[in-house]
Formats: C-alpha cells, structure tokens, sequence
C-alpha cells in the first residue's frame, strides 16, 4: 500500500501539488485523471522518488520515502517497476536483454535461470517470438508489453504506468489495460497509472483519482464516477457525446 | 552568467564523485566496458590512423619547404616533423578531433537516453546511472593514448613517406633527424596529457548529455556545446601542463 500525505511540490516559485493525500492499495488498478497541467505527472514523479516534494509524506507500505537512507532508498526502487509513456526500453539491447536487465542488476540468478524468467514473463504478455528483436523492430503496442514484461520481471511490489496507452489504437489499447490489471490482481501489486484514456477509466479505474489545478478534486471508483455529481469530473470524463451516452445509458440502467 | 558557469563547473564536479559512487555489479560492468572499448577506440583508428599519417606528411613537407638555407641540414626535418607529432599533434590536435567524434557521440547517445527517458528508467529501477552510463567510458579511455602511440607512430611515418618520395630528404638523413636529440620525457609528457585528456574526452560530454533538457533539437545543441567545451577545456589544460611539465 501506498500512502501520500499532504504532498506539496512547486516549480519556479508555482505550486504544482497543492497538499494532496490518498492511498493506493494493493491488487488494485488506482487510476490518476486530470487534465494537462492538473500535476498528474508530478505526482507519479513524486511517487517514483524523481521529484521530492517540499512537504508531505509518501509511505510505501508504512516506509517513510524522504527518511530513507540513500542504500535503503535503492532497495525500494528494486521493487518499484515502472512503465514509461514512451516505454523508455534500452535501444541498443534486444527485448530479452531489456527484460533480463533488472535480473541482471540485481539478483545472483545464473543465466539459464535469468532465461527461464524471461522466457516466462515475456510468455505471459504474449510475445516470446520477439526475444531477440530490437525495440525499433517492433510496434508500439509490443513496445508498451515489453516495457511492462520489463517492469514486472524482478516481481514488484509496486508497478507504476505513465499513460500507458497513448500512441495506442483501441484494441491494443484494451489489450493493455487487461494485461495491467490481470497483472496487479495475479500478483497483489499496488498499481498506479497515470492516464488521460476514459476507456481505462470505465475498465479498470477500481479507484480513481482525479486531480484539478494540483487538488485533489474528487476520489472514487469506475461506478460512482457514472453517478458523481461533481462538475469538473463531470466536465472532465464526459466531454465527449460518446461518453455522456454511455453514462445516460449507466444511469437509466 | 559568471555565477551560471561557476555553478555548471559545481555541478561537474559533483557528477565526477557520483560516477565513482554506487558501483555497476561487476558483471555488468564488463560488457559495458568492452563495449565502450569498441565503440570509442576501435572505431577511431581508422579516422586517426588516416589523419596523423597524412598531417604527418604536410608536417615535413612545410618544414622542408621552409628550409631555404643550404647551411640548414636536411635532418632538422626529421626531427622538426618528431616534435611537431610527438609533442603536440598526436596528443593535443588528435584530442580535439576526437572531442568532435567520440564527445558528439557520447553526448548525442546519453542524450537521447535522457529524452527518451531511458535514464529515469534506470532510477526509478535503482541503478546509478551515472556509474553505468560514464564510469564505463573513462575505463574505456584508459587506452586513449595507445590510439595516441598510434598517432605518433603513423605521423613520424607519414613524414618520413612524404620527405622521402617527395623528393626532399633521404631516407637515412629523416631517420638521423628523428633520432638526435630525442628526450624520453617528452614522451612521458604526450602520455601524462593524453590521459587527462582521455578523462575530459569521457567526462564532459557525458555531462552535457546527462543533464540536458528538451527534445532532438536540444541534443543536437548539446552535442555542439560539449564540442566547443572538451576543446576549450583541452586547449587550456595544454598550455598548464606544458608550462608545468616542460616550463620549469
């Protein structure tokens, strides 16, 4: 589980997170929304270590981030994966060198052992035949399933997605999203995504959090965002027809 | 802008103590360092070979060229075309190119790490990205000056062809002039600057493609920055250590 605690973070003399506190529990798909500039990134950066906040607190189950020693700190971030926008795979290594990489970092596994990990994550996001592929000789979509094989391989206890699904077309999309969400369930992770998609947030938003000018403006889960009244949610996830249908639809149901 | 310099001249040195702090397992590291070994001085014997050896040759050529007065002996083009390399050509101008060559791709390659996040990633998984990124290229450069031994070898060589078949000295007479008057620490002062330089070559472009900021267009500037400072910064620290080395 993770806590964050009245985190506060500014930029330039600009208050970017104005005192945010929630939770992410673990087995959970814990969705971040808000707008551009509404400090979702901040956040996942906060959260990741990346940025420190200038108050607040952020537990990782009930570990203090900021009164970490520096080796304790490494120690955590072993057990941290993390799935980049851009998927973030290292160019000059092969899909199965970017995913043995965090084993390779950090375990004493001997090679063949390194292998059948990799063989077997890769396997679970469906793409063994990509073993020896280069990231730029697959598409996006794989790219995103290499990046979460990656993530997942050296068994986090935390997984963290930024935008996972943009640059993706609507099934792979989806594809996505089952696979994080089937992730976090079949492993108990605490999962935190970063995303502008309303389809992941209608999907898998089992909590939701939704961020406004650096506040947090409403916190739920994918059923009683349907039924919120909260206008800058409102105005938010239903912007476009389609979803204000779906959500007619949801309520006259 | 004094402060603004003085501060990225702060912030260089607090990346050279995290580059030796947190160490790659070794495992790891070993590949990184061959690989860097590969890509940094394998790949610059051609371009070195063909430049010293070349230059070499215009070397003597000039300095026979110059050599009007029939009381001058022919040898001091030998020996002119030995200092001219050993001295400074091979260890100072060959570092300049290099700043070009191997400073444009170690910027332009952490650099595009940066912007695709690639470093974040190494971070957030609690590597060092520091140790793994440049720790391996200043191991690599600790053969920068058998490139150099190179350098001074085909330069002297290139002399030696363009004196000879050019027609401006014999054979003998070059090989006299290379000899005479040869001080053994005027090769230890090459190697003790061409190391330092090996240490600049690997440390500031790294730094300038570490910690730039913004898209493709920002790398390609970085990449040029970092040219006009590993030169800067060679050219200024050879006027110190000759003045330190041979001056006194």
């Amino acid at each position: 589980m993770i806590e964050v605690k009245n985190i506060e973070k500014s930029f330039g003399g600009v208050k970017i997170l104005k005192g945010i506190s929630t939770t992410f529990e673990p087995g959970k798909t814990n969705l971040i929304i808000g707008q551009s500039g509404s400090g979702k990134t901040v956040l996942l950066k906060s959260l990741l270590g990346i940025h420190q906040p200038e108050s607040g607190q952020i537990c990782f189950d009930g570990r203090v981030y900021a009164e970490l020693e520096d080796d304790e700190k490494r120690e955590l971030r072993t057990e941290i994966g993390m799935v980049f926008q851009g998927s973030a795979l290292f160019d000059s290594m092969t899909v199965a060198e970017n995913v043995a990489f965090p084993l390779r970092m950090f375990t004493k596994d001997n090679p063949s052992k390194i292998k059948e990990r990799v063989d077997f994550v890769l396997n679970r996001v469906a793409l063994v035949h990509a073993h020896n592929k280069l990231p730029s000789e697959i598409s996006g979509g794989m790219q995103k399933r290499v990046a979460i094989a990656r993530a997942i391989v050296n068994n986090p206890k935390y997984l963290f997605c930024d935008e996972p699904n943009s640059g993706l077309d609507p099934n792979t999309a989806i594809l996505i999203d089952n696979l994080i969400k089937e992730i976090t369930e079949e492993y108990n992770i605490t999962t935190v995504i970063n995303t502008h998609d309303m389809n992941s947030v209608m999907e898998i938003g089992e909590k939701i959090l939704f961020l406004k000018d650096g506040l947090k403006a409403w916190e739920g889960n994918k059923e009683e965002i349907f039924r919120t009244d909260n206008e800058a949610v409102v105005a938010f996830v239903y912007s476009s027809n389609l979803f204000k249908k779906v959500r007619e639809a949801y309520l006259k149901s | 802008m004094l402060i603004r310099y003085l501060s990225q001249i702060g912030r260089y040195f607090l990346m050279l103590q995290e580059i030796f702090s947190k160490q790659t397992k070794w495992s790891v590291m070993k590949k990184l360092i061959f690989k860097e070994i590969d890509d940094l001085v394998i790949d610059s014997l051609g371009i070195v070979a063909f430049i010293s050896f070349f230059v070499g040759g215009v070397v003597a050529i000039q300095t026979a060229l110059n050599l009007t007065n029939p009381l001058i002996p022919k040898y001091l083009i030998g020996f002119a075309t030995r200092q001219s390399v050993i001295l400074e050509f091979a260890p100072t101008f060959i570092s300049v190119i290099m700043a070009g060559k191997m400073g444009s791709f170690i910027t332009s390659s952490i650099g595009t790490m940066r912007v695709t996040e690639q470093i974040d990633a190494l971070e957030v998984m609690g590597v060092n990205s520091l140790n793994y990124l440049v720790f391996p290229k200043i191991i690599a450069l600790l053969l920068y000056p058998f490139l150099i031994g190179i350098a001074m070898f085909l330069g002297v060589l290139g002399g030696w062809t363009a004196g000879v078949y050019g027609g401006f000295i014999s054979s003998s007479e070059f090989i006299t002039g290379t000899q005479m008057e040869f001080i053994p620490f005027h090769i230890a002062y090459a190697f003790i600057k061409t190391l330092i330089f090996a240490m600049l070559l690997a440390t500031i472009p790294s730094f300038h493609g570490y910690y730039m900021k913004g898209g493709a267009l920002e790398v390609g500037k970085a990449s040029t920055v970092s040219f006009v400072w590993t030169s800067v910064s060679i050219i200024l620290l050879n006027y110190i250590l000759t003045q330190l080395l041979l001056g006194s």
